[in-house]
């Protein structure tokens, strides 16, 4: 029978955060919060179709102070997961599998998504002309 | 030496070996699933990131004008397909990972797919309508 009460791998309790480890559970938080961006996507576009009042609702939910937090945060979780998933997928083709260049990798996936998020909001903002 | 990949193997029978099919009975058909859906989805994301940003700060009839022109229109449906498929199948992994009661396990894995599904249609529909009906 099995014991409820044994630990279970990978004991994260007595590991040490190392960048392979931080940037796969990243991966996957990203991964859960896109699904909540593909939920928004839905309700915006269902709000288009049903009129301009509730395009108008979800435009002044959306453009508010946290609604552009929130979606600052959505769009380093898009860019994130896409450039890890590139990783990700060259790991499928077995490209770059030593541990010295997972780590350079993941630094290099942090770094562009990172940028890629500051420059679609300033390209936003710049495309607007106002904050 | 028990558990070699070669002792391993022999325990497979030779149909099953053909079939490609592991302990799960269902081969690599959702690991492929979910890579054929992330490779799609790199150029569809950034096509929307890109339409976003040249669509800040516009009203619903630019918006609309813009949606049901028929290449976004196109695109935004693929998206929407391309995005949900995409979704579950990673959720329905986490879920399996960090749910270890058969019974929610199955239930939750179930309202994430059915659900899923009902968010795209209405989606789908949504972009159908403003195309066809403006």
């Amino acid at each position: 029978m099995p014991n409820d009460t044994r630990p279970l791998s990978p004991h994260l309790q007595v590991y040490r955060p190392q960048i392979t480890s931080m940037l796969s559970i990243l991966h996957r938080i990203t991964g859960v919060v896109l699904a909540f961006v593909a939920l928004l996507l839905a309700y915006w576009l269902s709000a288009a179709a049903y009129g301009p009042e509730a395009f108008g609702r979800a435009q002044a939910l959306l453009e508010s102070g946290f609604g552009r937090f929130v979606l600052f945060g959505f769009t380093f979780s898009l860019f994130f997961h896409l450039c890890n998933g590139i990783r990700h997928l060259g790991w499928d083709m077995l490209w770059g599998f030593e541990l010295s260049q997972v780590r350079f990798s993941g630094i290099l996936v942090l770094i562009v998504s990172s940028a890629l998020t500051v420059l679609s909001w300033l390209m936003a903002y710049g495309h607007v002309g106002k904050l | 030496m028990i558990n070699t990949p070669q002792q391993t193997k022999k325990l497979q029978s030779k149909l099953g070996r053909v079939r490609g099919l592991g302990s799960t009975r269902e081969g690599v058909h959702h690991w492929w699933a979910q890579r054929m859906s992330a490779v799609a989805l790199l150029p569809l994301s950034l096509w929307f990131v890109y339409s976003l940003i040249s669509l800040t700060g516009t009203d619903y009839d630019t918006f609309i004008a813009w949606a049901s022109e028929f290449g976004n229109s196109v695109f935004l449906v693929l998206l929407v397909v391309t995005m949900f498929h995409h979704a579950q199948l990673g959720l329905q992994v986490v879920i399996e990972d960090y749910v270890h009661s058969e019974m929610w396990k199955m239930g939750m894995v179930l309202f994430v797919k059915y659900g899923a599904v009902v968010f795209a249609a209405s989606a789908i529909f949504a972009v159908l309508k403003i195309s066809i009906a403006g």
